[in-house]
């Protein structure tokens, strides 16, 4: 999963370059990127602790773990039990917890800022991004990211209007959580609008490398999410090893899909003033109580 | 005690005495608890209807291991943290009324008797009001015991009415006669006890509306007082919420669980937001009090909607989930205010703009207070999480088992719940940062130096409780659902969910947590990652450097404060959060008004409950009061005059 994550960001890069009339870097870029970053030395602020130092081993590990416990490409591991609705939020919110307080660890007045920023959304997303899930868990009857697939795939075609809403809920979480337009522009270093890239601002080298990587896993976690619990199908149900290529390919084309669709929405709207982010995350919990009260 | 001149002296045996009785507390509740008799034994005294009777069962068991736990680290921490009195204020009675507040507690939740069940939580009430008025050199702590001592005795004088009117319909004041006997009585007197008992012991346990008292009277208790008051006193509320409502009581209408899910609910979400607008350590750990009470609500309500609809296995899930989070707040918030404490008595202030840095000068106590602020945050691996988990579970349940009014105030509730983790996570991240992580804000923090041996021990036990109970949930959830199913109301009753070693679940297969794998699993991943980015980049140099701050001096005053981290989240909470803002400015030249001296803006929240409830109530009484004083004339042939009205009054209305 973290091979492939950078990936993901190659395209959505790529795409808009091209929307903006540019050639833009290779899709392979952030792989040259991380390698570079990974042999670099490092600067660390003096005012700096311990917390500063293992927030992005910690941030990492949280998203490798999480990518471990989603469905990817097949609903036959749904004995794992870290693959639960909850878990796999909260330790979303375990990284976001650390990211913010190494923000707020070397003491710049950029760093502080982004982390009550980033608190601020993440803690009106959680609500939305929680619910959106729901929906689909109450009626597959289960919270286990696996049973929720395999669930949905053998919908009936009239159970899919309340997904419909669920799946705009969790694509608005979605933006949120990941830090794209409109919340947050992943290009920007302009001090009064940026989130994430604040609160990263005095990393450099290998724990740099670490934090961007981590943030390119949490796309593709969220990408994978959307794609799987939404559009399940293809998704390989048994354990033949026969149809894991096939349902390997298909994974990958939804994803890339995926990605195709947040590049297109990020060239096409506009960053929102920060004061009316929230209207937008209740606006997906909203969208998710009522996908909620039509499914049950 | 009190006359002990010696403040050593005075401090060594008032908390030895309490450790003593904590030890004793523990062992015998864990007695109760493993080999499961009920212990119970009787004094009668020479009073008519008053008899020293104790009763202890498995649940008063589990909230006497509570008080104890706690008890027995909030006195090892206070052998060292009293220290910082010694000369100041007498620690004689520092240690009588804490050895009394401490045995009140304990007397509490094993009293089986109305009538002794109010004269010791008097005995609790009252000694907690003098040890919040214990530093009472400083004006505002005077006031906010007077605040408390006025809610508590509102909160008595609505119970003794709930009792009064128990005593009524069953004539006894026994709980064992009452629980036998309150069947034959009309379901009315059932409901009017239920608000009375609702308004009175919601008062102690900080619901709001009632909270008024709490974020006023917890912090200006010594820091190891409010680590009690916080972490087990507000729990004697909630005790006696399960003991009446699921115990004496008869069957549990539905509108019964349904309030208490609501006022849960809003407790929760609101104390919550509170919390994020103080920038006063110990106000803002008070406020996190409400939100985790409101929390322990969600529980609790689901537990009695289950109930009423019958179904027993649902009921146990919630109870089970409200206990475990009561447990698991007793020590995550004791830690928090003990790390308060230490961080107070090193900079002489509450005032969190004033920290800052503080993670190199107390290591160790920032380790705790994190440990603290990532499980009060409900995050995993430790023991908030799995709590909060449950608390989630038992209202998915709801949505899933109720129909339509009902399941609406589930999804309100969840959904209150999902918003309180973000927020609650927030504001530990802007507690934390502001007081442990950058640069030290003021001169007080350079002096600051690690806390005693004696602190650091509390503090020590209590953070690796956290991470302990987080992966030995699966066999704490036996313990407790072994204390829910000792109750009458659910003896029969198969639980919801099963928990092994490994893993908790439900048994309909909806939802299972494993919380030593997550631990597990997150050591591993971390591990391998640090080796592998070892292996990569071992050859290369850090270097240390200044924060890069476009090329400007660093002052303390670039960092973030603790009220501007939380102005986006209060701003867009404005309509329910009220800010206000004061701005006053002052001249050097008087007149003509173009040279500022100095100017100030003062940010607050409005205080909406004292505003819209308390000051009517309060014109009220004083109008009625009013009106009351016209008939009292002074003259003495008059009051003689009413004597002989209600006398003839009385004699006809016995006659007829």
């Amino acid at each position: 999963m973290p091979a492939v994550s950078p990936l993901c960001i190659g395209v959505v890069r790529k795409i808009k370059a091209r929307f903006q009339n540019r050639v833009g870097a290779g899709i392979f870029q952030p792989y040259r990127d991380l390698w570079k970053l990974f042999h670099k030395d490092e600067v660390i602020s003096e005012d700096a602790s311990w917390i500063f130092k293992c927030a992005p081993y910690l941030i990492f590990s949280t998203t490798v773990i999480i990518g471990a416990s989603i469905p990817l490409f097949t609903t036959i591991f749904s004995i794992n039990v870290l693959g639960d609705l909850l878990v796999v939020i909260y330790l979303i919110a375990l990284g976001t917890f650390f990211l913010a307080l190494a923000g707020m660890d070397v003491g710049s007045a950029f760093g502080g800022f982004g982390s009550s920023r980033e608190m601020t959304v993440a803690a009106l997303t959680e609500g939305g991004l929680m619910f959106s899930i729901l929906v689909p868990a109450f009626s597959a009857h289960s919270t286990n990211l696996f049973a929720i697939s395999g669930a949905v795939a053998s919908f009936s075609f009239f159970a899919f209007a309340p997904m419909i809403l669920a799946l705009a809920a969790f694509i608005i979480a979605m933006l949120a959580e990941t830090g794209r337009f409109p919340f947050d522009n992943p290009a920007t270093h302009l001090e009064l609008t940026m989130i994430h890239e604040a609160m990263v601002l005095e990393y450099s080298g290998k724990r740099l490398a670490l934090i961007e990587w981590a943030a390119a896993n949490k796309f593709f976690i969220f990408l994978a999410l959307g794609a799987n619990l939404f559009f399940p199908w293809g998704m390989s149900s048994s354990e033949r090893l026969g149809d894991v290529p096939l349902a390997l390919i298909l994974f990958f084309a939804k994803i890339l899909a995926f990605s195709v669709f947040v590049a297109v929405l990020e060239s096409t709207i506009v960053k929102f003033r920060f004061f009316r982010l929230p209207d937008l995350l209740f606006t997906s919990f909203i969208l998710s109580i009522i996908a909620m009260s039509l499914t049950i | 005690m009190v006359l002990s001149k010696n403040d050593r002296l005075a401090n060594w045996w008032g908390n030895s005495f309490a450790i003593l009785g904590s030890c004793v507390g523990l062992l015998f509740s864990l007695s109760v608890l493993i080999i499961g008799s009920t212990f119970s034994f009787n004094i009668d005294s020479t009073l008519p209807l008053l008899s020293l009777s104790f009763s202890v069962d498995k649940l008063s068991a589990f909230f006497i291991f509570l008080i104890s736990l706690i008890a027995l680290l909030a006195s090892i921490y206070a052998l060292g943290y009293v220290k910082h009195y010694y000369k100041k204020y007498n620690i004689g009675a520092l240690g009588f009324f804490y050895n009394i507040f401490l045995a009140g507690m304990v007397m509490v939740v094993s009293a089986h008797n109305a009538l002794f069940f109010l004269i010791v939580w008097e005995i609790m009430s009252l000694a907690s009001y003098f040890l919040v008025i214990y530093e009472n050199k400083e004006k505002e702590n005077v006031q906010a015991g007077s605040l408390y001592f006025i809610m508590t005795h509102v909160g008595t004088a609505f119970i003794t009415l709930a009792f009064l009117l128990l005593y009524r319909s069953t004539g006894s004041l026994d709980f064992g006669v009452i629980k036998e006997t309150i069947g034959n009585s009309s379901p009315l007197i059932a409901d009017t006890v239920f608000i009375l008992a609702l308004i009175g012991f919601g008062t102690k346990a900080g619901i709001i509306p009632f909270h008024i008292w709490l974020p006023n009277a917890h912090p200006a208790a010594p820091s190891h007082v409010s680590a009690l008051m916080s972490g087990v006193m507000i729990k004697t509320g909630i005790y006696m919420f399960i003991r009446m409502f699921m115990d004496m009581l008869p069957d549990a209408p539905l509108w019964w669980g349904v309030v208490i899910l609501i006022l849960g609910a809003i407790s929760s979400l609101f104390g919550v937001l509170y919390a994020l607008t103080e920038h006063d350590i110990k106000r803002l750990l008070a406020y996190h009090s409400i939100e985790n009470i409101g929390i322990i609500l969600l529980g609790l309500g689901s537990s009695l909607v289950f109930w009423s609809l019958d179904m027993k296995p649902l009921a146990v899930l919630s109870l089970v989930a409200a206990l475990f989070h009561t447990l698991n707040h007793a020590i995550f918030k004791a830690l928090l205010f003990l790390g308060a404490g230490s961080v107070i008595s090193q900079t002489h202030t509450r005032n969190m703009e004033e920290y800052g840095g503080l993670i190199k000068y107390m290591p160790q106590t920032a380790l705790f207070f994190l440990a603290g602020s990532m499980a009060i945050s409900a995050l995993p691996p430790l023991n908030g999480f799995f709590s909060e988990w449950m608390t989630f579970q038992s209202l998915f349940s709801g949505i899933m088992a109720s129909n339509v009014p009902v399941r609406w105030v589930f999804i309100l509730a969840a959904g209150s719940l999902a918003f309180t983790g973000g927020l609650a996570a927030m504001c530990f991240v802007k507690a934390f940062g502001v007081t442990f992580l950058a640069r030290p804000r003021s001169e007080n923090v350079r002096h600051a130096r690690e806390s005693g041996f004696a602190l650091r021990v509390g503090m020590a036990v209590l953070a690796a409780l956290t991470l302990v109970i987080g992966f030995t949930a699966g066999s704490i959830t036996n313990a407790v659902s072994g204390v829910v199913s000792d109750l009458s109301a659910f003896n029969s009753s198969e639980p919801a969910f099963f928990s092994t070693i490994q893993t908790v679940g439900m048994r309909n297969g909806f939802a299972s947590i494993s919380m030593p794998l997550i631990l597990a699993s997150l050591i591993v991943t971390m591990a391998l990652t640090f080796f592998a980015v070892y292996l990569v980049s071992r050859n290369r140099k850090t270097k240390i450097g200044r924060t890069w701050d476009c090329g400007t001096t660093l002052g303390p005053r670039m960092e973030i404060t603790a009220t501007g981290f939380s102005n986006s989240i209060v701003t867009i909470f404005r309509g329910a959060l009220k800010p206000t803002k004061q701005t006053s400015i002052e001249y050097r030249d008087e007149d003509m008004r173009y040279f500022q001296k100095s100017s100030t803006v003062e940010l607050g929240i409005q205080d909406i409950y004292n505003r819209y409830f308390y000051q009517p109530v309060h014109m009220l009484t004083i109008k009625a009061s009013e009106y009351m004083k016209r008939i009292q004339s002074g003259n003495i042939n008059m009051y003689v005059l009413y004597i002989l009205a209600i006398l003839i009054a009385l004699l006809f209305a016995s006659g007829m």
